[in-house]
């Protein structure tokens, strides 16, 4: 998986999660609390789908690694193939 | 009248309700009048095929799908009755004080559905908790239905929900009486919710009682009062009234659907699940001293009766001893549940809101489904299969609601009059 795959899977959650929010022209580099009405417990949505749906374990302390779109895609694009090359 | 006394008469001036029966006032009375039932058949976890009251009303209108998705069924029926009732009311709500608006909802049991809704998401993970939803604490506290409507009305006065079985409904309206009586708020939003067709724990309890209703047409299930009822029809649904002190009612010139001048609720403390006669005529008999009236001013009696065998035997004996026929000429018993279902936590409020209308058109709705009366029901004023006409129109309706752990509930309303 790719950076930008990464980023377009991240994506696909938040726009379950937050489905009245306008995801297009999104800035990668800023947090993405600053650019949408998510709350806390929106951000645990997006850890819950990923354990979910993806089977990957974000703990606590690395909460702050999902800031951004691209904090996302460098903290997990190798968790997702790291979840691909054990299966 | 002095404005002190003034202050303490609480008047309904605006309703918001969803039913199977339709999504407003008009259009559930429309169908009670046409005698037409509305019940579907449902497919239920665990269970298959099951009797239900559905409700179809648009949760978009006052809810964006972020809000729906993290919220509880009862919170979007709540908002969509409470934001209903408001704008019915014609009240500027811009201009409202937040503070002073409270919340009172009726509610029979909350958090049923999102509890079975997270044991079956977690079994699709061996049961491993890490897969249980943090949404789980707030969708299941127990004011959650009212709680949403602050939240999405921006109220900052007092809300909470009152659990109180299937008498509910009334004592969300009483809680309300009390508070505007007290000064404490100076609007309510106040009625009952249920979203127990979502649960199917509440069917599978009925089952196990001998006490969920069957039928080969659904539309007939529920049929108080008939020889060959067979139990409850489950169903959700909702009415939230705005109510107000009538000084303040009449300073904005409001509609008023009607005044609250009488109440009680009482317990039958003998049983969980079996309803008491006797207690049920204590009740009923203080709500009218109350109010201050006797039993024949009573136009309208809204049986709670939810088409069990016992249930509605023991009310109809509780109705005979307060109303009987030959002192009471006036009164005509009706019931509500044979074309909506029970819809638990809603019924006092949505039922009570089925007969309002009656101030208005003289005319009572009947009870259908009755092709073969008990003669243990016949309480000799029964509203049987078609509409009745009040010659000198309706001015009291005396509102029934009772539920287990034996709480019984009677609300009067009467028609406005200066």
């Amino acid at each position: 998986m790719t950076k930008e795959e990464c980023k377009q899977v991240v994506l696909e959650i938040i726009e379950e999660i937050a489905p009245d929010e306008d995801l297009e022209g999104l800035s990668h580099d800023v947090r993405l609390r600053d650019q949408l009405d998510l709350d806390s417990m929106d951000f645990l949505d997006i850890v819950m789908e990923l354990r979910k749906k993806h089977g990957i374990e974000v703990p606590e302390e690395d909460y702050p690694k999902l800031a951004s779109l691209d904090s996302c895609a460098e903290y997990l694009t190798p968790k997702f193939n790291a979840v691909k090359a054990g299966a | 009248m002095s404005k002190e006394t003034e202050a303490q008469r609480i008047v309904i001036t605006g309703c918001g309700l969803t039913s199977p029966l339709g999504d407003d006032l008009a259009t559930m009375r429309a169908a009670l009048l046409r005698a037409e039932a509305s019940i579907e058949n449902i497919e239920m976890r665990h269970m298959g095929t099951v009797h239900a009251g559905v409700c179809h009303f648009d949760a978009r209108r006052w809810q964006g799908r972020r809000e729906l998705r993290n919220g509880t069924r009862a919170g979007s029926v709540a908002i969509y009755c409470a934001r209903e009732a408001v704008a019915d009311s014609g009240i500027d709500w811009d201009s409202v004080e937040k503070p002073r608006v409270g919340v009172y909802l009726g509610i029979t049991e909350h958090g049923n559905v999102e509890t079975e809704n997270e044991i079956h998401n977690i079994s699709q993970f061996d049961y491993d908790t890490r897969y249980w939803t943090h949404h789980h604490n707030p969708r299941t506290v127990a004011n959650n239905p009212a709680g949403e409507v602050t939240l999405n009305m921006g109220i900052t006065g007092p809300h909470y929900t009152i659990g109180a079985a299937c008498a509910a409904g009334n004592a969300g309206i009483i809680q309300a009486l009390w508070m505007l009586r007290l000064g404490e708020v100076d609007l309510a939003l106040a009625g009952g919710v249920s979203e127990s067709i979502h649960t199917f724990g509440i069917f599978a309890g009925f089952k196990s009682q001998g006490a969920l209703a069957r039928h080969d047409d659904p539309n007939k299930a529920s049929r108080p009062f008939d020889k060959g009822r067979n139990g409850i029809v489950v169903s959700e649904g909702g009415a939230v009234y705005t109510m107000e002190r009538l000084t303040d009612a009449r300073a904005r010139g409001a509609k008023i659907y009607g005044e609250v001048v009488g109440y009680h609720i009482n317990s039958d403390a003998v049983d969980a699940v079996l309803p008491n006669a006797e207690r049920q005529t204590q009740c009923m008999g203080a709500a009218l001293a109350k109010a201050g009236l006797t039993a024949a001013d009573v136009d309208i009696v809204n049986t709670h009766a939810t088409s069990t065998p016992q249930g509605d035997i023991q009310e109809c004996k509780a109705v005979r001893a307060v109303f009987p026929a030959e002192s009471c000429p006036r009164t005509r018993v009706n019931n509500t549940k044979s074309y909506i279902g029970h819809a638990m936590g809603a019924a006092g409020a949505l039922e009570l809101a089925g007969n309002l209308p009656s101030f208005d058109d003289g005319i009572v709705h009947p009870t259908i489904n009755v092709d073969d009366l008990d003669p243990e029901c016949d309480t000799g004023n029964l509203v049987l299969n078609e509409p009745a006409r009040a010659d000198d129109g309706v001015r009291i309706i005396l509102n029934n609601s009772f539920g287990m752990l034996g709480i019984n509930s009677s609300l009067v309303v009467k028609r406005f009059a200066d």
